[in-house]
């Protein structure tokens, strides 16, 4: 099933080089603050790893991860909340006991969804449980329509908007347009002071670490070979006897549930859940995330999180009206010119160049070209 | 819901929120007849068509601003002039963009989702920087302000009245161009079967430039109307971009009578829930329709049996 060795020799080194700079050159280089600010970024690069999946392997471009991405988050926001607002900290108010913002809105009682989140482990379940299920049911009813390409995009863009739309509009259920905010402990530990962020930060490396050798192994079994057969000639997979949807199903979900992960995290690090994070353009940018690290590539994903956020950071600190300029810009120049993004660039002109300097021979690059082929579509 | 309201009422009430919804008809129409010809036709995703609608609003409150200023007695009608400048500005642009930009990705539709989600950034930051962030209203002619009162409770506002018969206009003109002018049988042509029709002597990458010019220009024309009922912004298209593109999916993608109808149909669903429910919620319950309709039958109301 699996290929003989697990990374190839670039892999390798790659996986090592992200590895040693996100264990140990950022942390002890970084101030905390900054620190906090790399573990946002990598929140998306959880949802980037899905999308390679999803988009890049399996050819499926979804336009709605920012759905499972607040789904995860909202889950964990959710639990923190309830923890937060327990009755010694709420006694001001009408109904003590309650999150702040149902008592702002009237509501006396908790929503019977709001219940299971009194629970640590049913909260852990519920951020799995509750994205990969929804992306199961969407997945189901497209796919085995074989509704697939464009229409599935604009289908999964009219799905945040409807989320967004129905989270700020149900104001007492869900904290409206300003998300589910005040969040202090975690299972009784506090979350926001300096020593948590850092623990924090090392919890989400090794989980974004977990998340990539899953994917990793997605990617060289059978199953990956299948999305890319899918992705390049459905037709064929599909009168060899496989059956596509349930193929496109899985990519979904896996999809979905690396996303809400991402969301937890951010929910713990950034210490708040919004709409702003669920709706059709945080989605799409998590999209440019993954194209312009490359579509093709795990690792690429993580880098293109990193650097693009970093860029979004310093330019709209110092820059605010440029900064949607150059974002557009590196769009439109990643799609046209540079369809595989930065790890295309990277295997196209550096690769051969540092193979050529260390003399090394050219084979083990090429054993999952199959997957470094022509874009999805 | 009806619980508090008498029979008499309730027409009026169907009457007027009805009228709201053909207003809300028009403005999907004029920005999904653009998208219906660029997505429809050509299969590119153009998610920058809200900004080139913007575009249009802008010339139109520019050259409102200018004959004010220079024209006062081309007041009562600078809005033909503006429309016809806002065509004409958007048009050129869309005809740049597809130079620039579109004609490298007709094999990639999904990428052309992304390249122009990327330009519609731009767009937005440009019309920023260029006319603030504030959002803008013209001033509408005499003639155009106030209602007409139809019955004792039912008004029936005249700007409206005006946006919905240039909609009317502007369909029939495209219906025309498209299916009984000589260009139109090339651009349908080019869609059926490109290579064929290349081999006939049809000049396909001229036809992809001014189908794409097309579909932009009515999108300013959309623009331009959209003035008449509301205030624009720099990020005013992006509201309306998921809703034109589900129109258009809705309708059937190829089908121009099938965006009419689903514009209509999802715009009366809009509008008389609004009354009573939220309008978020009556949005989201739209919406969701709409989505649950696209996964019974995906290929929307009125597909055109064209053999692959």
């Amino acid at each position: 099933m699996i290929n003989a060795r697990f990374f190839n020799r670039s892999e390798l080194i790659g996986f090592l080089a992200l590895a040693v700079l996100l264990f140990v050159i950022l942390p002890l280089s970084l101030d905390i603050f900054r620190l906090n600010l790399v573990a946002k970024y990598l929140t998306y690069a959880f949802v980037g790893i899905g999308l390679v999946i999803c988009w890049g392997y399996g050819g499926i471009l979804s336009l709605g991860q920012g759905v499972f991405f607040g789904l995860g988050g909202y889950c964990m926001a959710m639990y923190l909340k309830l923890e937060a607002s327990s009755v010694e900290n709420t006694k001001i108010q009408s109904t003590p006991g309650i999150p702040d913002f149902m008592d702002w809105n009237q509501l006396t009682a908790l929503p019977f969804f709001w219940k299971p989140f009194h629970s640590f482990p049913l909260t852990l379940v519920a951020i799995l449980l509750v994205p990969g299920i929804f992306a199961l049911i969407i997945g189901a009813a497209m796919f085995k329509r074989r509704v697939g390409g464009v229409y599935f995009a604009i289908i999964t863009q009219a799905i945040a908007a409807i989320l967004t739309i129905l989270i700020i509009g149900q104001q007492g259920y869900t904290g409206g347009v300003n998300g589910i905010t005040d969040l202090r402990t975690l299972h009784g530990w506090d979350i926001r002071t300096d020593h948590a962020k850092f623990i924090l930060y090392f919890v989400e490396v090794v989980l974004l670490f977990a998340c990539i050798i899953a994917a990793q192994f997605i990617r060289l079994t059978k199953l990956g070979r299948i999305l890319v057969a899918m992705r390049e000639q459905e037709d064929r997979v599909r009168f060899s006897g496989y059956s596509v949807a349930n193929f496109k199903i899985f990519a979904f979900c896996a999809a979905a549930i690396f996303a809400a992960i991402g969301g937890a995290m951010f929910t713990l690090e950034v210490g708040f859940m919004s709409p702003s994070f669920v709706g059709i353009v945080p989605s799409i940018e998590m999209v440019i995330y993954t194209a312009v690290g490359g579509r093709m590539s795990i690792f690429g994903a993580v880098w293109g999180s990193l650097l693009v956020n970093f860029a979004k950071t310093s330019l709209s600190e110092s820059f605010p009206q440029l900064w949607l300029f150059g974002l557009g810009a590196l769009f439109i120049a990643v799609v046209l010119a540079f369809p595989n993004g930065l790890s295309g660039i990277w295997a196209d002109y550096v690769q051969p160049r540092v193979d050529r300097l260390f003399g090394s021979r050219k084979s083990g690059w090429n054993d999952n070209s199959v997957a470094d082929g022509a874009p999805a579509e | 819901m009806f619980g508090d309201y008498s029979l008499g009422d309730l027409g009026a009430i169907f009457a007027m929120q009805g009228f709201a919804g053909l207003i809300l008809f028009s403005v999907y129409v004029l920005m999904a007849l653009g998208l219906a010809i660029i997505f429809g036709q050509m299969g590119v995703i153009n998610m920058a068509h809200g900004e080139f609608m913007i575009l249009g609003a802008y010339v139109t409150w520019m050259t409102s601003n200018a004959v004010q200023q220079f024209a006062p007695w081309l007041f009562p009608g600078y809005f033909f002039i503006a429309m016809t400048l806002a065509f004409i500005a958007s048009g050129a642009l869309g005809m740049l963009v597809e130079w620039a930009m579109i004609r490298h990705l007709y094999k990639r539709p999904l990428d052309t989702l992304l390249a122009t989600w990327g330009l519609s950034l731009i767009l937005q930051q440009a019309y920023r920087s260029v006319f603030g962030a504030r959002e803008v209203g013209v001033e509408l002619p005499e003639w155009m302000m106030g209602s007409w009162q139809a019955t004792d409770s039912i008004q029936i506002p005249i700007n409206g009245m005006f946006v919905m018969a240039l909609t009317i206009l502007i369909t029939i003109a495209v219906a025309y161009v498209l299916f009984w002018s000589s260009w139109g049988k090339q651009v349908r042509a080019v869609v059926q079967n490109r290579v064929m029709a290349g081999a006939v002597g049809i000049n396909t990458e001229k036809v992809d430039r001014y189908t794409f010019g097309l579909g932009c220009g009515i999108a300013g024309v959309a623009g331009s109307a959209f003035t008449m009922i509301g205030s624009t912004g720099p990020t005013a298209g992006q509201l309306y971009i998921v809703d034109t593109f589900l129109v258009v999916v809705f309708g059937g993608a190829a089908s121009l009578f099938g965006t009419i109808a689903s514009a209509f149909s999802i715009s009366q669903t809009q509008s008389t829930l609004e009354f009573f429910l939220s309008g978020s919620m009556a949005k989201v319950i739209t919406l969701l329709t709409i989505v649950a309709i696209l996964m019974v039958r995906p290929q929307g109301l009125f597909a055109l049996k064209v053999r692959k």
